[in-house]
This record gives C-alpha cells, sequence and structure tokens, in this order.
C-alpha cells in the first residue's frame, strides 16, 4: 500500500458464497475465451487445409480424427453451447429482465444442463448414429 | 422538449458520454451476438446435416451459394466478436496503461489477420484455385 490512503478494494471472488450466476458468468468468459483463441484457430486451420486440399487437408482429418483431436472437438462443442446458452441469458438480463433471485439461479443453472445435454447430444449423434 | 418517460433507458444515453459512441458500441456487440447465434447453430446443423466430411463435399457445400455466403458472415462476425470479447478480457485484468493499450494493439492485429487468412482459404475454395 503506498500511499497513506490506501483505496478500499472491491470484495473479490474469495469473499462470496458461491453460486450458479457466479459460476456462469465466469464459464461465459472462459469459453468464450477458448472459443476465440481454440475455436478460431481450429476453424482457419480447417479453412486453409481446404484451401489446399489433398494432403493438407489429410493432416487436418487425421489430427481432428485423433483422440486428442476428439477431445479439443469436443470441449469447443461444449464451449459453444454453454457460450450460446449463457449468452441468450444475457442478452435477456440486457433487456432489464430476469434480476430476481429465483429466476437468475434457475436460468444459471439450466445453462449449465442444456450445454451439457445438447453436447452429449450432439456427440451421440456423431460418434454413435452417423458414424 | 425532454427526454422523459416515455424514452428507454437505452435511449436516454444515445449520444451521451465524452465519446458520444457509448450507446452506438453497446448496440453493435449485441448485434454481432445475435448475428453469430445464429450463424453459429447454422455452421453446427450444416455440419451435423452433410452426408460425409471430406474434402470433395465440403468444397461443393461451400461453393454454392447457400454455403457461401453465411461462411463469409461466419467468419466476418466470429472474429468481430471475438475481438470485442477478448478487449473486455484484457481492459479488465491488464491494469497498466502501456501494457493494456500494446495487448489490445496485438489483438487487433491478430483478429484482423486470422480474420483476413480465413477468408482468403474461403476465397480460394470458393473460386476454385484448387479443384
Amino acid at each position: 500500500m503506498a500511499g497513506p490512503h490506501p483505496r478500499p478494494l472491491s470484495p473479490h471472488l474469495s469473499i462470496w458464497r458461491w453460486g450458479p450466476h457466479m459460476l456462469v458468468s465466469i464459464l461465459h468468459r472462459v469459453t468464450g475465451s477458448g472459443l476465440a483463441v481454440v475455436g478460431l484457430g481450429v476453424l482457419t486451420w480447417w479453412l486453409v487445409a481446404l484451401a489446399q486440399g489433398g494432403e493438407a487437408y489429410l493432416r487436418f482429418s487425421h489430427a481432428a480424427g485423433s483422440p486428442l483431436g476428439l477431445i479439443i472437438l469436443i470441449g469447443l462443442t461444449w464451449a459453444f453451447f454453454q457460450h450460446l446458452l449463457s449468452g441468450i441469458r444475457h442478452l435477456v438480463m440486457d433487456s432489464g429482465a430476469g434480476f430476481e433471485l429465483g429466476v437468475n439461479k434457475t436460468f444459471a443453472v439450466l445453462t449449465i444442463i442444456g450445454a451439457l445435454v445438447l453436447t452429449a447430444l450432439t456427440w451421440f449423434y456423431i460418434l454413435g448414429v452417423r458414424a | 422538449m425532454s427526454l422523459g418517460d416515455s424514452a428507454s433507458p437505452l435511449g436516454k444515453v444515445r449520444g451521451l458520454g465524452s465519446g458520444h459512441h457509448g450507446g452506438h458500441h453497446w448496440l453493435t456487440e449485441r448485434a454481432a451476438s445475435i448475428a453469430l447465434l445464429l450463424l453459429g447453430v447454422w455452421l453446427l446443423a450444416s455440419l451435423l446435416y452433410l452426408p460425409a466430411l471430406d474434402q470433395r463435399t465440403l468444397t461443393e457445400w461451400l461453393r454454392a451459394p447457400s454455403g457461401a455466403v453465411p461462411m463469409i458472415l461466419f467468419v466476418v462476425v466470429a472474429f468481430r466478436h471475438a475481438l470485442d470479447g477478448l478487449k473486455v478480457v484484457v481492459d479488465d485484468y491488464v491494469h497498466d496503461e502501456g501494457n493494456r493499450f500494446a495487448v489490445n494493439l496485438l489483438l487487433l492485429f491478430a483478429a484482423v489477420g486470422g480474420g483476413a487468412l480465413a477468408l482468403w482459404a474461403l476465397a480460394r475454395i470458393i473460386f476454385g484455385v484448387t479443384a
């Protein structure tokens, strides 16, 4: 603390009791950052590989189908659904609705369950039904 | 004429503030996120709907206007939304002003550069430089 009158610090993560709304708020940032960096990285690699064709696209397909590739793709799918659903929640809250404690908490929990269910359904379809 | 009770909260702040564009910036962020919500669902649904994900099927899909146009929009809006979101994270966590400027500049270059690379690849696929 430098000056004679240190400014009061805003209470931070460690001081609040954890709740679903807090978790969802943090997940929104984490999944958004992950989608921006990893997701757009994979998208760009995919498009460049497709543009080059032949060997380049086979290399991409091989990497995407490997165990690590599948883990990354499943992770991106979950991040996509989590960010999409919590994004919808934020749009609703931007309109001024959904701030009541009960509603807010329920909505937050639903985004977590919804993202997990949609991810499971998507990959069940890819690996179980279509493959 | 005063902005009485009939004005919405957003209507009251548009054009105000030192930059006069805060309300506009807020609205464009929402517009990009709603557009990306639709385009992201379109992309995932398309990938699940396509009979296969080999080079030939994907190239045919992206060469038709129904694939090419939404994909161009997806790339542009996704990189724009990623830049908007990561900038918020940088502004929140990088406290030193000089570092914040530098990181935001790098972020801008990375987003514009990455978006240009993805669009170049897409143009090459769509206009068929490779078979």
